[in-house]
C-alpha cells in the first residue's frame, strides 16, 4: 500500500519536509548548543553566543568542563538519586493510581463519586501552595527501620518519594481509560469466578498498556525532569540530592557555563535514553489522550 | 443441573423500578426463554440471576438455596454476553480455560476440559487463534466454550445471536439447541427476536415494562395469548386487531360486529364480554385465506402491498369500510396492487379480548 498519496509527491512533499526540517533544527539546537558549549572553555564560549560558531564544535575543544564538572559535584550520585526516585515513584505510582481508579470505576461503595470529584479537584491545587503544611507534616512524620522508630523524614528518598506516588492527573488518566473498556468483559471475568483483585490483574492490567505507557512517561518526565523546590526544602545533605537541586553547584559567585553545560549534557543522558527507548509509546500516547507533558 | 425460582422479584434503579415483582420458576433442565420488547427489563432479569445486578427485593433461589446476596462466582452460573466478552488478549485456549484457571485447576485436567470443549463446539483448531483472528461465529463458540468447560449449574444467555449475520444466527440457534440437548442443562436465554424464542424454548416468559404478561410453552403463547400485548408480540406478522362491538353474549359464544367486519359469532365463552360494550378483535395473518370469486367473505378491501417470500404471501390490505389488515397467504397467489379482495377467515381461530 502507498504511503504517500499521488497529490502529495514532488513539490508538496518538498515544502512538507523542508518545514519539518525546520521544526527539527528549533527543537534539537538547545540540545546542541548545550553539548557543543560543554566542549569549550567559558571566554571562547560566551563569545560564540553572538554568532553561528555557538553551535559549531569549532575553537578550543576539549572534555576539560565535564573533567571539571565531575570535580566540582558529586554527578553520579545526583543522577543515580533522581533515577531511583523516578523509578520508584513511577512504578508505585502506576500500581496504586490504577488500583484505585479501578475502584473508582468498577466497584460500587458509598461516596465514590463524591470522593472522585474530590480526588480530580486537587488538580487545581498547585504545588507551592502546600508545600510549607507538607514540609511541617513530613517533618514530624514517624518511620521504622531498621534502626526502630526515627522521628522526621527530611534527608531521605522516601521524603521524594511517598508524597509523589498518588497524584489526580494519574488517577484521571487511569479512570478515563477505564470507562472506555468494554463493561462486558469485566462482568464476564466476575461471572466466570474472579475475584476483583484478579480481575484487576488478569484482565484489566494486561489491556491496559497504551494508559500504562502515557502513565509511566508523564509521571517519568516530571519526577526527573521537574523535582527542584520540594527535594530543595526536604533534602540539605548530598547524598539524597537530585540532579534539579545538584545545579546549584555550578551558580556560585561567578558562573561556570562550560561546566554546567557539560552537567546538564551528563543529566539529560538517562532521559533522552528512556525517551528514544520508548519514542513509539510515547508518541502514541499523546496522539490517544491528548495529554502532553 | 438445578432449578431456578424468583419470587416476587423487584429491581429499582434509584427511584425508578424496572422489574415489578417477578415469579417465575425454571425446572431442571428446562430451556427458558425471556421475551419482550427493548426496556422491558429481560437483561436486567437475567443479570440479577446471574448476580450482576442487585436484587431490591423479593428472593432469587438456585436448586433451592437462597442466592440474593451470594456472589456470581458462587451462584453456580455462567453467562454468553451478546458481545461474547471474550479477552481480547489471551489465546482461544486461555480464554476457555479461564474460568479454570481462576478456580485453581490443574493443569492437565484443564488442557482436557478444554480440549472437550473444543470438541462439542468443533473449534479444536482454533485453540491457539487469538480473538482478533476469529469471525463472530467462531468467537460466539469461543464464549459459549468458556461457559461449558465449567459445567455450572445454569447457562444464562443474553441475547448471544444479535451481533450475527442472519445466515449464521440459524446455524448458531441450531447448535445452541443441540448443546442443550447434549448437556441436558437448565438454560435461560434472552432474547428480542420471537423466532429464537419459539424454536428454542421449552418455555417463553414475556415480558413488559418489567412486569410478566405470560409463561408458557411456545405454542401455548401462540395459540392462546393472555392480553393483547402477547397475542402482537408472538407471531410474526403480527396479529391483526379490530376494534368491535359486541352484540350479543352467550355462555359458550360471543357475537361481535365491526364497520369494516359483518356479523360473526366467535366460539368463545362471554365472560368479561357479558355486558356488550367494545372488544378488540385478533385474528392471526395466517388464518386469514381468500374467497375465490370475489364476492362473499367477511373482509372486502384493495391490495395495497404484496411481499412474496417464497414459502408465503404477505398482502396488505385497505379494507372498504375503513382499517387495514396484514394476511399471510400460504400459497404463492397472483395478487396484485390495487386488486379487490375478499378475506375470510375461521371464528374458531380468532382471537377475542376485552379493551384495555
Amino acid at each position: 500500500m502507498a504511503l504517500v498519496a499521488p497529490e502529495n509527491t514532488g513539490v508538496r512533499l518538498g515544502v512538507r519536509y523542508a518545514v519539518l526540517l525546520l521544526v527539527a533544527v528549533v527543537f534539537v539546537f538547545p540540545l546542541v548548543f548545550m553539548v557543543i558549549s560543554s566542549l569549550k572553555p567559558d571566554h571562547q564560549l560566551l563569545s560564540d553566543t553572538s554568532s553561528l560558531r555557538a553551535f559549531l564544535p569549532v575553537g578550543d575543544i576539549s572534555l576539560n568542563n565535564y573533567v571539571a564538572a565531575f570535580e566540582r559535584a558529586p554527578i553520579g550520585r545526583f543522577v543515580m538519586n533522581s533515577v531511583l526516585v523516578t523509578v520508584v515513584t513511577v512504578t508505585c505510582s502506576v500500581i496504586l493510581c490504577s488500583i484505585a481508579a479501578f475502584s473508582f470505576v468498577y466497584m460500587n461503595w458509598r461516596g465514590r463519586d463524591l470522593l472522585l470529584s474530590v480526588v480530580l479537584a486537587t488538580l487545581i491545587i498547585p504545588f507551592e501552595t502546600i508545600a510549607i503544611p507538607l514540609l511541617l507534616l513530613v517533618s514530624r512524620l514517624p518511620w521504622m527501620g531498621l534502626e526502630g522508630v526515627t522521628i522526621g523524614w527530611l534527608n531521605t528518598y522516601r521524603v521524594q518519594i511517598i508524597p509523589w506516588i498518588v497524584d489526580a492527573l494519574t488517577v484521571f488518566l487511569f479512570v478515563q481509560y477505564f470507562k472506555d473498556l468494554p463493561k462486558e468483559l469485566i462482568e464476564a471475568a466476575r461471572a466466570e469466578g474472579a475475584s476483583w483483585w484478579q480481575i484487576y490483574r488478569r484482565v484489566v492490567m494486561p489491556l491496559s498498556g497504551p494508559v500504562l505507557a502515557t502513565a509511566a512517561i508523564l509521571k517519568s518526565l516530571k519526577m526527573y525532569n521537574e523535582q527542584y523546590l520540594w527535594p530543595l526544602i526536604v533534602v540539605q545533605d548530598e547524598a539524597h540530592r537530585p540532579i534539579m537541586v545538584g545545579l546549584g553547584y555550578f551558580f556560585q559567585l561567578d558562573v561556570a557555563w562550560g561546566e554546567l553545560m557539560a552537567y546538564l549534557s551528563v543529566i539529560s543522558v538517562p532521559i533522552l535514553a528512556f525517551y528514544l527507548i520508548l519514542q513509539r509509546a510515547f508518541i502514541a500516547s499523546i496522539a490517544s489522550t491528548g495529554v502532553k507533558g | 443441573m438445578a432449578e431456578v425460582n424468583l419470587k416476587q422479584v423487584r429491581k429499582s434503579f434509584g427511584d425508578t423500578e424496572v422489574i415489578k415483582g417477578v415469579d417465575i420458576d425454571i425446572d431442571d433442565g428446562e430451556f427458558v426463554v425471556f421475551v419482550g420488547p427493548s426496556g422491558c427489563g429481560k437483561s436486567t432479569l437475567l443479570r440479577m440471576i446471574a448476580g450482576l445486578e442487585d436484587i431490591t427485593s423479593g428472593t432469587l433461589e438456585i436448586d433451592g438455596r437462597v442466592v440474593n446476596d451470594v456472589q456470581p462466582k458462587d451462584r453456580g452460573i455462567a453467562m454468553v454476553f451478546q458481545t461474547y466478552a471474550i479477552f481480547p488478549h489471551m489465546s482461544v485456549r486461555e480464554n476457555v480455560g479461564f474460568g479454570l484457571t481462576i478456580a485453581g485447576v490443574s493443569r492437565d485436567e484443564k488442557d482436557r476440559k478444554v480440549m472437550e470443549a473444543a470438541k462439542i463446539l468443533q473449534m479444536e483448531h482454533l485453540l491457539d487463534r487469538r480473538p482478533s483472528q476469529l469471525s463472530g461465529g467462531q468467537r460466539q463458540r469461543v464464549a459459549i466454550g468458556r461457559a461449558i468447560v465449567r459445567d455450572p449449574s445454569v447457562f444464562l444467555f443474553d441475547e448471544p445471536l444479535s451481533n450475527l449475520d442472519a445466515a449464521l444466527r440459524m446455524d448458531m440457534r441450531m447448535e445452541i439447541a443441540k448443546l442443550h440437548k447434549q448437556l441436558d442443562a437448565t438454560m435461560v436465554y434472552v432474547t428480542h427476536d420471537q423466532v429464537e424464542a419459539m424454536t428454542l424454548a421449552d418455555k417463553i416468559v414475556v415480558l413488559r415494562d418489567g412486569i410478566v404478561q405470560q409463561i408458557g410453552a411456545p405454542m401455548d403463547l401462540y395459540h392462546k395469548p393472555a392480553n393483547l400485548f402477547v397475542a402482537g408480540f408472538i407471531g410474526s406478522p403480527s396479529m391483526n386487531f379490530m376494534d368491535v362491538a359486541v352484540r350479543q353474549a352467550s355462555a359458550e359464544s360471543v357475537t361481535v360486529e365491526a364497520p369494516a367486519l359483518d356479523p360473526v359469532t366467535l366460539p368463545v365463552a362471554s365472560g368479561e364480554f357479558a355486558g356488550g360494550g367494545g372488544a378488540k378483535l385478533g385474528i392471526r395473518p395466517q388464518h386469514l385465506s381468500v374467497v375465490e370469486g370475489n364476492t362473499g367473505g367477511a373482509l372486502h378491501g384493495r391490495v395495497v402491498l404484496v411481499e412474496r417470500l417464497g414459502t408465503e404471501t404477505v398482502v396488505n390490505v385497505d379494507l372498504a369500510r375503513g382499517g387495514n389488515i396484514v394476511a399471510a397467504l400460504a400459497e404463492d397467489r397472483p395478487l396484485s396492487v390495487g386488486a379487490n379482495v375478499a378475506l375470510s377467515f375461521d371464528p374458531a381461530q380468532a382471537h377475542l379480548f376485552a379493551d384495555a
